[in-house]
């Protein structure tokens, strides 16, 4: 009798035990997870540090924020000191979603590899919404208009800082094409014609990145734009047409094609980014399509050998007969950085005042990075490529984003690492486009 | 002892602490897993209910029938392979180098104790073909063949992966194996070669069938761990070619991290350990008939 009581204590016990866990598995359903809003009504309050995460393939913008710190913004720094941590940029929104999560944030951050996630962040109350804080603190006049109108139009409102105000384009070694009797191309069919021409003369025509996959997207947008106008992405994006469509699978087609014919060398899928733009700056292939930020490895003589002055700069081609226009540049503010609205305390705002008021020089000046922030004082001496591209900037009068910019975070992880297949040719232009759909759908 | 082994309560205080603190790390966050794989949402925007709808996701995916064939083939092969490389160092340390073995298992073993990342960049550079030619590029170059994009197909990218794994385990599965060839009686071998067995005979009727259970758990051992692949690819291939070497852990990863998906990820989470569940228990059903039949 009384083995059998123990028995059924045995028994209660082990259901106890498998109750609790069938409790914890139904609170994991039922759990809301938002990540609340900052306690108190006094509003966020400072942390012990002004935290701030970069990405370690762009080691300039933890560079320049050390800078500030010990120059323009050292009264700040010695109120709420700069600590800046790196994380590998492939692991970025991984890391900024579990800190999200637990409401982990660093004071300012690299808002993510994709518009998508910046968005996802702004849903949580993570993000600071500039134009209030700016004006608040008297310096929104202190930021390019142009900056504000592309970041809304990309994020929705201004949430992040422009730490870069570029446009892309194709870069060009002008003394390979001097040497070859190559002028700069106008149309699409003249560029695949100066392809083939430095290819037959033993010249790799483009350097690309197929590792990072989006330097070959790019191009793809690029043609895009060109033949079905600039609103041919939007239009993916809003359901009016999808990548499958015939017109949209002949722009994958014409850069498949530039790869089966070799013009972006050997081995592309295994090229990283570095390796891309020294291959072009130490004269190993003739062009690179890039944004304008490679303006500070081009000013660097320790990476260029050829020489800015024998650098060019051009537009992506007019395709005959197509909507766009070569005036249509792609722009963006590069990786977007943004400021934790949850920690923005008033010696936070401080730092972020102070940023706004400074960033712009110091990234021209020390950099040969253009911002979207106005440059106070105005940075003189600048080369004629730098000219160039910062006249193009101020009178572009319509921009084009980029190819995954108004992509979900899964099709733009896609498209980027279906790139390198697509031009080594062990994916057709068919396949790449609905590999990218499909993932557009699903998400 | 009988009797104090024979108390309830002093079982469940013994056992107590233990199950409590395995069901708390273990048993919860698989539960609490498999609960987020009726939800949707990430830890940003919180989770909802959805019901099956993973479930019908998962069906219908092509990147997950894409992963789980990919997984398949690198379990099988690599399996097989490390546990036959393995098997074969065993036997040639055993009736070859004998005593002399120590120094060539330590060498063999050492690829194991290397971090992952340094092996996978080594075998990157290896067989690298941009932006220089990597060793194997410029030995096929110099026999007068042209250099391979070896990470360009999806084939060749399979076979690097496994050759790097092969190489990294086979030392691991040579000492584990080789664990159990020592223990074979000497006199039975003796024995077997005195009625005038041959080598081939010899392994085949004596050692294999007396080695059966250690080569059997090198075998369980082997497809779990090559199920749960992740760290080799990731820092190999990252999946690539395009999603040609995903395993499913990979998809997973991505699809809950870099997606936001936890809910799917946690889909797939366990579409993955049902999968480990089935072949262990095949295994061991396997192991039992096997066993007989060996004892027999």
């Amino acid at each position: 009798m009384r083995k059998v009581s123990r028995d059924r204590r045995l028994r209660a016990g082990l259901i106890g035990v498998a109750a609790g866990t069938a409790l914890l598995t139904l609170a994991a359903c039922g759990g809301t997870g938002s990540s609340g809003a900052p306690s108190g009504a006094a509003g966020p309050s400072d942390p012990h540090a002004f935290t701030f995460l970069n990405i370690t393939e762009n080691a300039q913008v933890g560079t320049e924020m050390k800078q500030l710190a010990a120059g323009a913004c050292a009264a700040e720094n010695k109120a709420l000191p700069l600590q800046v941590q790196d994380v590998p940029q492939a692991s970025l929104d991984q890391k900024l979603l579990l800190l999200a999560g637990q409401n982990a944030l660093p004071s300012m951050y690299a808002a993510g590899n994709a518009p998508a996630t910046t968005k996802t962040l702004v849903k949580g109350g993570d993000v600071v919404n500039f134009q209030t804080e700016l004006a608040t603190l008297g310096v929104l006049g202190d930021v390019e208009p142009s900056a504000i109108s592309s970041i809304d139009s990309l994020f929705g409102g201004f949430y992040v800082l422009p730490t870069q105000l570029n446009i892309e384009g194709i870069f060009y070694n002008k003394k390979i094409f001097a040497q070859d009797g190559i002028s700069v191309p106008q149309t699409w069919s003249q560029l695949v014609a100066d392809a083939a021409a430095l290819q037959a003369k033993g010249v790799q025509p483009f350097s690309a990145s197929g590792q990072q996959g989006w330097p070959i997207t790019r191009l793809i947008s690029g043609y895009l734009y060109r033949s079905l106008g600039p609103d041919a992405l939007s239009a993916v994006a809003s359901g009016t047409a999808k990548l499958t469509d015939p017109q949209y699978v002949a722009a994958a087609q014409a850069i498949a094609s530039l790869g089966s014919k070799g013009y972006f060398g050997k081995g592309v899928e295994s090229i990283d980014y570095n390796t891309s733009v020294n291959t072009f700056l130490t004269g190993k292939a003739a062009m690179l399509y890039m944004g304008s930020w490679v303006l500070s490895s081009v000013a660097d003589p320790s990476q260029d050998t050829i020489g800015a002055s024998n650098i060019g700069f051009m537009p992506f081609p007019d395709v005959s007969g197509g909507a766009g226009s070569v005036s249509q540049y792609p722009a963006n503010v590069g990786l977007p950085y943004t400021l934790n609205a949850k920690t923005l305390g008033p010696k936070s705002a401080a730092w972020l005042k102070c940023i706004v008021q400074n960033y712009g020089s110091v990234s021209l000046k020390n950099y040969d990075t253009f911002t979207g922030f106005v440059s106070n004082p105005p940075v003189t001496g600048l080369t004629p490529l730098e000219t160039q591209v910062q006249q193009i900037i101020t009178s572009t009068k319509q921009s084009v984003l980029w190819f995954e910019a108004l992509f979900s975070t899964q099709a733009t992880t896609v498209s980027q690492q279906d790139a390198a297949p697509l031009v080594n040719g062990s994916m057709s232009a068919g396949a790449f486009m609905s590999a990218v759909q499909s993932a557009l759908t699903a998400s | 002892m009988n009797e104090f082994l024979g108390n309830k309560r002093a079982i469940l205080t013994l056992v107590g602490p233990a199950l409590l603190i395995y069901t708390a790390v273990m048993l919860v966050p698989v539960f609490w897993s498999a609960g987020y794989s009726l939800t949707s949402g990430n830890a940003i925007t919180g989770y909802h209910f959805v019901g099956l709808a993973n479930f019908r996701e998962l069906v219908s995916d092509p990147n997950v029938s894409t992963a789980l064939w990919f997984t398949v083939r690198y379990a099988v092969v690599l399996t097989i392979g490390q546990v036959v490389a393995g098997y074969l160092l065993a036997l040639f340390y055993v009736f070859f180098l004998r005593r002399a073995s120590a120094l060539i298992r330590t060498l063999l073993f050492f690829p194991i104790v290397l971090p992952t990342v340094a092996v996978a960049l080594m075998f990157q550079n290896l067989f690298s073909i941009a932006p220089i030619n990597g060793p194997v590029n410029s030995l096929l170059i110099a026999v007068g063949y042209h250099a391979i994009d070896w990470f360009g197909s999806a084939g060749n990218a399979f076979w690097i992966i496994i050759i790097m794994d092969i190489w990294r385990s086979m030392g691991f599965y040579a000492v584990l194996l080789y664990a159990g060839l020592i223990n074979i009686p000497e006199s039975t071998i003796e024995a077997a070669r005195i009625d005038g067995a041959t080598r081939l005979r010899l392994v085949r009727h004596i050692v294999l069938p007396l080695s059966f259970p250690v080569l059997l758990s090198a075998l369980i051992f082997s497809i779990n761990g090559t199920l749960k692949v992740f760290d080799s690819i990731l820092a190999l291939t990252n999946g690539g070619p395009g999603n040609a070497t995903t395993p499913l852990t990979l998809y997973m990863f991505n699809t809950s991290f870099s997606y936001d998906e936890y809910g799917y990820g946690a889909t797939i989470a366990l579409l993955l350990t049902i999968i480990c569940l089935v072949v262990t228990l095949a295994l061991y059903r396997w192991s039992r008939v096997g066993g007989e039949a060996a004892a027999q």
